[in-house]
C-alpha cells in the first residue's frame, strides 16, 4: 500500500516495524506537496530541508533503539495561527508577513515531544476571520475535491493539506467551526474539543473565550491520537482545564452500547440543501442499525447563535488585535506624519477587509452606550445556549446535525455577501459558544461529487464519547476511504 | 468670598514582588538597560497569555485589608482599551466593575503635634499591570521616540480616596501616612524617584455663597504627580487658578467637562493637557484570557494573622507605653518600621524610654540626615547604644561625654571599623571621661583650688553666688571626667563651712 493512501495508524505500524522510514514517509507527502500544491495552495510554507532533517533525527532515535514518542516520524501540518520558533508565523495577514516568532506554541512543543515532522504551515482566512480562506492575503487555498470550490474556512489550508494527501495529519483552529466546516467541505475529519482541551499558548487569538485548536486526520483514529497528544494542563494558559487526558486512541475503536443520539429540530429548517439533508438523514439511519436511539431534542436559542457569535467574537478580535499597531512587530507603514497617523497607516495598510469589518463591529459593541445592548446581552443569550445544550445532554449522548448547510461553495461565490458566508456557520457556532467538543466526518456526496460532513456534539470533556461515536459510524461507511482526484 | 478645598487622590503604587503580575520576568528597576525583563507575554506578542501572579494579589489583598477595605469574595479581571507606544497589547489589564476591594479608610494623624487624626474614605483599591515607559528625544532636534518595557507588566495597585481631603496640607499628609502604611506592610517601597508611587488629584472648590448656598467648581485632574511635594505645590497652585476662574467666568461643575492637567514643575504651575485618545472611552470588558479570582474566608484569616502592627497603633502604643510625647511618637514612627523597631529595642535594653527617644530623634536622625543614611546603614546599632545611654544612666559617663564617643564611634563605623560595646569603654578610657567617684581626690584638689583663689573665696561669702562657677571650671580642669554637678555641691559644702 502506498504511504499517501495509508491512514495514520498504518503509517505507525509500519514505521515501528521499520518497513517505512520517516525519511520515506515525509518524502512522499512532500513530493505530493511539490506536486500538487501549486494548485490547491494549501501550504504559505514548506521547508523540505528542515522537514527530512526531523525524519532523519527521528529514524535515528529509532535505529539507536531509544523510546520514541506517540506521533514518531508521522508528518504534520500547521495551520499557520500557531507560533513556531524561528519559523514565520503570518496568520494569513500582510500584518505578520515578516514576524517569526521568538517561541513555540504549547501544541507545537507536545508535537516535538512526540517526535512527530512538522512539515509546513497552512494557509487560513487572515487571522481565522472567514469561512473560505478567501481572506487569505496570501493566496486563495482550492477545494481538493473541485478547484473552483473553497476548501471552507479558516483552516481551509489544513483541511485541504490532508483531502489532497499533503499530509497524513494536520492542525487547526476553531473559532466558529474553522475546523469542522473545512473538514466537511474537504471529505476529512475533524474536531473542536472542549473549550480549555488544549492550551491556546502560542496560538494567535482571533477571539479568546472561543478559540480552540484541534486535529485534522483522514480518518477518526488519527484525529483521536493527534487530539491525544496536543491534549492536557498547561499553566501558560489560565483557561486550560486540569482534566486528565484518556487514551482517545486506545479507546476509539469500542463501540457505545445503547447510544442516544439527539437530533435538534431547529437544525432542520430553511436553507438546509435537500442532500444535505438526505446524507444527514441516512447517517442516522446507520446508526439506528448500529442499536442507537435517535431522538428529537430541542435548542430553542439556538437560532441566536450568528447574531451573538458576530458580537462577541468581533467584540473580543477588536481587542486581541489592538496589538497590531506597528510600534513593537509587525508591519508599520513607511510614511506617516504622527503617531496617530502611524496607527492608522499601519492597520490600514496591514489588515484587510474582513479583519477591518470584524474590529469595526466589535469596537462598535464595546463602545460606551452601546456595550449593555450588544456585547452584555450576548453573553446573557450565549449561557441560555449553553443551558439549552445542558438540558439536551441530560436525554442524549451527542447531537447529531449537517456541519453546513450546504457542501463546499464556489470560489467568489459568498465574498461580497458577508451575511451569507457567516450563515454558513450557522452549524458550527453554537458548539464554540457553548465551549462544547464537536467533530466532523465524512457522511456523503452531493451529485456533483462534493463531500458532505456530518457533525457530531457532545457534552464538555466528552471526546472520548464523541470519538467512539464517530468511528462507529466510520466503521460501517466508506466515505472517509473517498480521496479527491487531483 | 471663601471657598472649601475638595481633593481624591488616586494613588498608583508599584507591589514589591519579584515577578510581573502576569508573567516571570524580574520587576528590577532598570533604566539603564531597556527591554532586557521582557517575554512574549509582556512583549503583547502574538499567542501569549497573562497568568496571574498569586504573589501580587496576595499583597493587595494585605494593603486593602490594612486600609479597611471589604474584599470582594469574587473578583475579575478587565481590558481597559487605548493606544500608547508604551502599552504593547492595546490594552491594558486592569479591574473595572468588580474590584478586588471597596469602601475602606485610613485614618491620617493631620497635626502630629496635638495627635488629631482624621478619617480619610477609601472608594476601592485595584489591581493592574504597569505599562512601560517612552522615551522622548529631549534634544529637540525631533529623532525617534523609544520605549522601555522593562516596567510591562509591573503589578501596580491602585487605590482611590474619597474626596474627603481638604489642602493640599492634607494632602500631603495623606500620601506620607498612605506611604508609611505601605512601607510597614512591605508591599511597596514607595521609591517615588524610581517611579514606585504616583499620584493624580482630582480637585475643585465649594466656593461659599452670601447666601449660605455653596457653588461647585469644575473638576480638575492633575496626572502623574511624582513627588509629595508636587502634589502640595501643584494643589496649591491649582487651587488658586481654579478661583481665579471661578471669579472670572462662574463656570460651575458640570458647565465645562473634566479637564486633566497636567503639573510642570519648572514652572510651578499646571497647564491642560489632551489626552491620550481625543474621546476616553477605554471600551471595558472582561479579559477572556484570565480566570476570575476568588478569595475564601481561610485565606483571609491567613492574611489577616501576617499584617503585624500598623503605624497608628504602634504610634499609640509608644505614647502609652513608652510614655513619649505626640511629637516624639511620630517622629520615631514615621521614620518607617525599621527605625521605629531600632528606638524600641534600644529603649527596652536601656531601661529610659525617653532617654533613647531623645538620642533617636535627635543624634540619629540628624546623622542620618546629614549624612544621608538609612537606619538600617547607621553603624551604631542597637548593643552599642544600649550600652552607650547605659553609662549615661548608671552616671559613668556625662550625656556631654556620651555624645563626645557617639561621634567617635559614628566616624570610625563609617571607616568600616566594626563597632562593639567594648570601644566605649576603651574610648571613655583614652579620653579620660570616665566620672571620678574618688571623694577623696576630688576633696584634695578642691582644697587646694579654694586655697588658690581667696578673692572668688570670698566673693561667695559675700553672697556673690555666681563665683563657684569659676571655681567648678578649675577643678574639672584638673579633674577630667568628673560629674559637675557633684563638684558644685562639694564645693559649696566647703565653701559653706
Amino acid at each position: 500500500m502506498s504511504i499517501l493512501g495509508a491512514t495514520t495508524n498504518e503509517l505507525r505500524v509500519r514505521l515501528e516495524r521499520g518497513d517505512v522510514t520517516s525519511v520515506d514517509v515525509t518524502t512522499a507527502y512532500l513530493d505530493q506537496i511539490a506536486v500538487h500544491d501549486a494548485q490547491v495552495q494549501a501550504f504559505l510554507l514548506v521547508d523540505r530541508d528542515a522537514a527530512l532533517e526531523q525524519a532523519r533525527d527521528v529514524d535515528a532515535k529509532r535505529q539507536a533503539g531509544h523510546a520514541v514518542g506517540k506521533l514518531a516520524g508521522v508528518p504534520v501540518a500547521l495551520k499557520d495561527v500557531v507560533c513556531t520558533k524561528g519559523v514565520r508565523t503570518t496568520c494569513g495577514s500582510r500584518m505578520l508577513e515578516n514576524f517569526v516568532p521568538p517561541y513555540d506554541a504549547h501544541v507545537v512543543q507536545r508535537l516535538k515531544e512526540a517526535d512527530a515532522v512538522l512539515i509546513g504551515k497552512t494557509n487560513m482566512d487572515e487571522f481565522a476571520m472567514g469561512s473560505s480562506t478567501e481572506n487569505s492575503a496570501y493566496q486563495v487555498t482550492k477545494n481538493p475535491w473541485d478547484l473552483a470550490r473553497t476548501p471552507g474556512g479558516s483552516s481551509g489550508g489544513s483541511a485541504a493539506a490532508v483531502s489532497a494527501s499533503m499530509a497524513p495529519l494536520a492542525i487547526g483552529s476553531d473559532t466558529g467551526g474553522s475546523i469542522r466546516q473545512p473538514a466537511g467541505f474537504c471529505g476529512v475529519v475533524g474536531m473542536k474539543p472542549t473549550y480549555g482541551r488544549i492550551s491556546r499558548f502560542g496560538l494567535v487569538a482571533y477571539a479568546s473565550s472561543l478559540d480552540q485548536l484541534g486535529p485534522f486526520a483522514s480518518d477518526v483514529s488519527g484525529a483521536a491520537l493527534l487530539l491525544e497528544v496536543m491534549s492536557g494542563h498547561d499553566a501558560r494558559d489560565s483557561t486550560s482545564v486540569n482534566v486528565p487526558v484518556p487514551e482517545y486512541s486506545r479507546s476509539v475503536d469500542e463501540p457505545l452500547a445503547g447510544l442516544r443520539i439527539g437530533v435538534a429540530r431547529e437544525h432542520f429548517v430553511e436553507g438546509l440543501d435537500r442532500e444535505v439533508e438526505a446524507a444527514i438523514r441516512t447517517a442516522l439511519d446507520v446508526y439506528r442499525k448500529l442499536g442507537a436511539e435517535v431522538k428529537e431534542v430541542s435548542l430553542p436559542h439556538s437560532q441566536y447563535a450568528v447574531a451573538v457569535y458576530y458580537i462577541i467574537a468581533p467584540s473580543e478580535a477588536s481587542s486581541n488585535l489592538a496589538r497590531y499597531d506597528g510600534v513593537h512587530y509587525g508591519h508599520r507603514a513607511k510614511d506617516f506624519s504622527n503617531m496617530i497617523d502611524m496607527y492608522s497607516a499601519s492597520r490600514g495598510e496591514g489588515f484587510g477587509t474582513e479583519v477591518k469589518r470584524r474590529i469595526m463591529l466589535g469596537a462598535y459593541a464595546l463602545s460606551a452606550g452601546y456595550y449593555d445592548a450588544y456585547y452584555l446581552k450576548a453573553l446573557k443569550v450565549r449561557r441560555l445556549i449553553r443551558q439549552d445544550f445542558d438540558q439536551a445532554f441530560q436525554s442524549v449522548d451527542v447531537i447529531a446535525s449537517p456541519v453546513a448547510p450546504t457542501p463546499a461553495f464556489k470560489i467568489g461565490e459568498l465574498v461580497n455577501d458577508p451575511l451569507a458566508m457567516y450563515l454558513s456557520d450557522i452549524y458550527t457556532l453554537s458548539a464554540n459558544l457553548a465551549g462544547l467538543p464537536g467533530i466532523c466526518i465524512p457522511a456523503g456526496f452531493s451529485g456533483k461529487n462534493l463531500p458532505i460532513g456530518l457533525q457530531l456534539l457532545a457534552a464538555p470533556f466528552q471526546e472520548e464519547r464523541l470519538l467512539r461515536t464517530a468511528r462507529m459510524f466510520e466503521r460501517e461507511t466508506d466515505w472517509h476511504k473517498q480521496r479527491a482526484k487531483l | 468670598m471663601s471657598y472649601t478645598v475638595i481633593v481624591g487622590l488616586e494613588v498608583h503604587v508599584q507591589l514589591l514582588t519579584k515577578s510581573k503580575i502576569f508573567c516571570g520576568c524580574s520587576t528590577e528597576f532598570n533604566p539603564d538597560h531597556p527591554n532586557v525583563q521582557t517575554c512574549p507575554v509582556c512583549l503583547g506578542l502574538p499567542g501569549s497569555l497573562p497568568v496571574m501572579n498569586r504573589r501580587a494579589f496576595e499583597l493587595s489583598l494585605k494593603t486593602a485589608m490594612s486600609l479597611n477595605c471589604q474584599i470582594a469574595p469574587f473578583t475579575k479581571w478587565d481590558r481597559k482599551q487605548y493606544y500608547y507606544p508604551d502599552l504593547p497589547k492595546g490594552y491594558q489589564i486592569s479591574q473595572y466593575d468588580l474590584p478586588f476591594s471597596l469602601d475602606g479608610f485610613l485614618e491620617v494623624e493631620v497635626d502630629p503635634t496635638e495627635g488629631t487624626t482624621r478619617r480619610v474614605g477609601i472608594i476601592r483599591a485595584h489591581l493592574e499591570e504597569d505599562a512601560g515607559k517612552n522615551l522622548h528625544d529631549e534634544t529637540g532636534h525631533g529623532t525617534d521616540s523609544q520605549v522601555d518595557l522593562n516596567r510591562a507588566g509591573t503589578p501596580l495597585l491602585e487605590i482611590v480616596s474619597q474626596p474627603d481631603l481638604r489642602s493640599a496640607a492634607e494632602c500631603k499628609r495623606y500620601l506620607e501616612e498612605l506611604r508609611l502604611l505601605l512601607t510597614y506592610l512591605g508591599v511597596s517601597d514607595c521609591n517615588m524617584a524610581e517611579g514606585s508611587l504616583r499620584c493624580d488629584a482630582n480637585v475643585n472648590l465649594h466656593v461659599h455663597q452670601p447666601d449660605g448656598q455653596d457653588i461647585p467648581t469644575p473638576i480638575v485632574e492633575i496626572k502623574n504627580l511624582n513627588s509629595f511635594r508636587n502634589v502640595e505645590l501643584s494643589l496649591e497652585y491649582e487651587i488658586k487658578r481654579q478661583f481665579e476662574e471661578w471669579q472670572k467666568t462662574g463656570k460651575r461643575l458640570g458647565e465645562v467637562s473634566k479637564e486633566t492637567r497636567g503639573w510642570d514643575a519648572a514652572r510651578g504651575a499646571t497647564f491642560a493637557q489632551r489626552g491620550k485618545e481625543e474621546a476616553s472611552d477605554y471600551r471595558y470588558f472582561p479579559d477572556p484570557d484570565l480566570v476570575p479570582v476568588t478569595v475564601t474566608e481561610e485565606e483571609l484569616d491567613r492574611i489577616r494573622e501576617s499584617l503585624g502592627e500598623f503605624p497608628a497603633d504602634r504610634r499609640k502604643r509608644f505614647k502609652e507605653g513608652y510614655l513619649l510625647s505626640n511629637y516624639d511618637a511620630a517622629v520615631i514612627v514615621d521614620q518607617g518600621a525599621e527605625l521605629a523597631s531600632y528606638y524600641e529595642e534600644v529603649a527596652l535594653g536601656c531601661g529610659d524610654a525617653k532617654q533613647a527617644a531623645n538620642w533617636v530623634t535627635q543624634d540619629i536622625l540628624r546623622e542620618m540626615k546629614e549624612r544621608n543614611l538609612t537606619i538600617g546603614q547607621f553603624p551604631i546599632r542597637q548593643p552599642v547604644l544600649i550600652a552607650l545611654l547605659g553609662k549615661i544612666n548608671t552616671k559613668a559617663i556625662t550625656i556631654k561625654s556620651a555624645r563626645e564617643i557617639f561621634v567617635d564611634l559614628l566616624t570610625e563605623g563609617l571607616e568600616g571599623k566594626p563597632i562593639e560595646p567594648s570601644r566605649i569603654d576603651e574610648l571613655v578610657a583614652s579620653k579620660g571621661l570616665a566620672l571620678v567617684f574618688d571623694v577623696v581626690e576630688l576633696d584634695a584638689v578642691i582644697a587646694k583650688i579654694v586655697d588658690k583663689n581667696p578673692k572668688a573665696v570670698a566673693d561667695f561669702k559675700s553672697g556673690k553666688q555666681a563665683a563657684v562657677g569659676a571655681l567648678i571650671g578649675q577643678v574639672m580642669k584638673e579633674v577630667k571626667g568628673a560629674d559637675p554637678q557633684r563638684v558644685r555641691q562639694m564645693l559649696v559644702e566647703k565653701l559653706s563651712q
